[in-house]
């Protein structure tokens, strides 16, 4: 016995199912984003995934296979030609869909379905910038502090003496910002107003109010309002903090 | 056919009817407007989810 597609039936028969998810297929490519079920959506989904991997092989062929599905000759150039190049990057998971809550009248819950168009992973491409920088940043201030250690102990008494002075920095800035800030903890510094790293080698989240901290790849990071900021993840530990997600 | 044989007495019936209950739907902030709005769905009031804008998603207080 064949196995059945994944997913509910669609339309009153086959036919009509096979007529209804081309006729989606073609509106999601001519217009990148349609509002439609959410049973229809998870139908859509596979089948314009594939369109748009015939669409990135390109040839010929790949574009007959398409024509049997999506009937529309513009459209399938606009597949090629323009959607198929943004996708080159990505392996698969071209396609999202957020619901977006219940229909008026049958309470259908609806979704927008719509192409991932956006370069791949930008956000990453820069997260990860920004951590080679601090490494980077760290590797320095260790190799200047490695060689302060070997010249006179006058120096290293400075470097204490800065570090010594640097907190209370931090507290007093924290008492003009806000009267009732919290103690900060070692290795961090209060945040600015609007809630921004004071400066570019902290990195790290820390929010007193759920005692967890947010590295830049962490899935809140964004969404977080920080009220300390750490220089790393093995800082905000130190200081009491817990990695977000644990 | 098979038909029932007893009429459904009102106690049988509304004893059953007590087990038809309405679960309280499970709410969350909006991180972006802070009004109330179902987790996994893109927020009713300012059409937002997960930093994206969907204005399709915004109803206003008649439509919800």
């Amino acid at each position: 016995m064949p196995t059945p597609t994944k997913g509910p039936r669609v339309g009153g028969g086959p036919a009509h199912e096979r007529l209804i998810l081309a006729n989606l297929a073609t509106s999601l490519f001519e217009h990148d984003r349609i509002t439609t079920t959410e049973a229809k959506a998870k139908r859509l989904r596979p089948l314009a995934e594939r369109l748009i991997t015939f669409a990135k092989r390109g040839d010929l062929h790949a574009r007959r296979r398409v024509l049997t599905v999506v009937r529309d000759k513009g459209v399938v150039h606009r597949l090629f030609a323009e959607i198929a190049p943004d996708m080159a990057a990505r392996e698969g998971g071209y396609t999202r869909v957020t619901k977006i809550g219940a229909r008026k009248g049958d309470r259908a819950p609806m979704v927008v379905i719509e192409l991932v168009r956006e370069p791949l992973s930008a956000k990453k491409a820069t997260v990860k910038e920004a951590e080679g920088a601090t490494k980077r940043a760290v590797k320095e201030a260790d190799a200047a502090e490695a060689v302060e250690a070997t010249e006179a102990t006058e120096a290293t008494d400075a470097t204490e003496a800065a570090e010594v002075t640097e907190p209370v920095e931090a507290d007093a800035a924290s008492s003009a910002q806000d009267a009732d800030a919290k103690e900060v903890p070692a290795g961090a510094v209060v945040a600015n107003e609007d809630g921004t790293s004071p400066d570019e080698a902290y990195t790290v989240k820390g929010n007193a109010d759920s005692g967890k901290f947010h590295e830049p790849d962490g899935q809140w990071y964004d969404q977080t309002v920080a009220e300390f900021w750490f220089k790393s993840a093995d800082d905000a530990e130190a200081a009491g903090f817990t990695k977000a997600g644990s | 056919m098979a038909v029932p044989k007893r009429k459904t007495s009102r106690s049988n019936t509304r004893s059953r009817r007590a087990n038809w209950k309405a679960t309280p739907t499970t709410l969350t902030t909006c991180p972006s407007c802070g009004a109330a709005a179902q987790p996994h769905i893109a927020c009713p009031s300012c059409g937002t989810y997960k930093g994206r804008h969907y204005a399709v998603a915004e109803r206003t207080e008649h439509q919800a």
